[in-house]
């Protein structure tokens, strides 16, 4: 069991997710560099946080394009699992495995902070270690992560109980307080915040394990 | 082969929030200017292109538009060309 992190240049998350999967969970990991196109043998894909292609253009905009990401769309059609931080959010809504897209912050000021996050779905395996509503706090840090769609695009993500987290207190101004968002499979996971910051007990948080931990479903 | 030259406007749509537009417009009563009730921010592209033809180097710059210059879940975008394009021999 394998799971691969894509690496763009600026990302600066990469090593952080590694450390959790491999270093606290002891999950073999590996980095993929964005050129390559060969996904065999990954039970699990993460596009981590940072600032791919110094977020030129619009987060995520230039990043979608890399042929890392073609390989990856048949990889999710496979039913493989996909986790997007921050960044990685960006990134799979421009490409479009994931709907609505990520907006400068309501406040316009970079977040840096915890945040309180409550557990909107159970329907993905992603959230089996938690209950609905359950309650858990994780790392925020972002300028651009005010979750934006359309009225339509919001009810299906409602209809399809896709609504993965809710911040309890909205700290950029989300639509419907949202902090991340599944595919309607359930295999594509988009989140703004870390997980990976909040795995080792030295940190005084270990809530992401155990999200990452359903990497190796 | 002509070369056209083009200007791709991206903007946000109506109905999202634009909090630095937000900022600049609360910032023009600080230099003293009343009046201002609306300021949204947006870019402008500048794009010099190839093409056998006007319609060609349109609907190139149409693709790249919707496909990579604006994102159409929150910005909408209009195009127009520069008049002085200049015939280049290929």
């Amino acid at each position: 069991m394998n799971i691969g992190i894509i690496v763009f240049p600026g990302s600066n998350c990469d090593r952080d997710v590694r450390w959790a999967t491999e270093g606290c969970l002891g999950i073999p990991t590996s980095f993929l560099w964005h050129e390559t196109t060969d996904l065999n043998g990954f039970d699990a894909i993460v596009i981590p946080g940072g600032f791919s292609y110094g977020d030129y253009l619009r987060c995520g905009a230039i990043a979608r394009f890399a042929p890392v990401l073609n390989s990856l769309i048949s990889f999710v059609d496979n039913g493989g699992r996909v986790l997007g931080i921050c960044n990685g959010f960006q990134i799979l809504t421009e490409l479009g495995l994931l709907q609505g897209a990520l907006t400068r912050n309501k406040n316009l000021h970079f977040i840096c902070d915890r945040a309180n996050l409550s557990i909107e779905s159970t329907k993905s395996s992603w959230m089996k270690n938690y209950n609905k509503y359950d309650s858990i706090s994780l790392p925020i840090a972002h300028g651009e992560g005010r979750y934006q769609c359309s009225p339509d695009v919001l009810k299906k993500l409602q209809d399809d109980d896709s609504v993965a987290l809710r911040y309890s207190d909205n700290p950029n101004g989300s639509i419907h307080d949202i902090a991340g968002i599944t595919n309607k499979k359930g295999n594509v996971l988009g989140m703004m915040p870390h997980p990976e910051r909040a795995c080792d007990d030295a940190l005084g948080n270990i809530d992401g394990k155990s999200i990452l931990s359903t990497l190796l479903f | 082969m002509s070369l056209f030259k083009a200007r791709v406007f991206v903007h946000l749509r109506p109905s999202v929030l634009d909090p630095a537009g937000e900022a600049t417009r609360s910032a023009t009563k600080r230099l003293g200017i009343e009046g201002v009730t609306q300021l949204r921010i947006g870019k402008s592209i500048e794009i010099e292109i190839d093409a056998l033809n006007k319609e060609e180097a349109r609907s190139k710059i149409q693709l790249m538009s919707d496909r990579l210059l604006a994102n159409p879940v929150i910005e909408d975008w209009t195009l127009e060309f520069k008049d002085d394009q200049k015939a280049l021999a290929i």
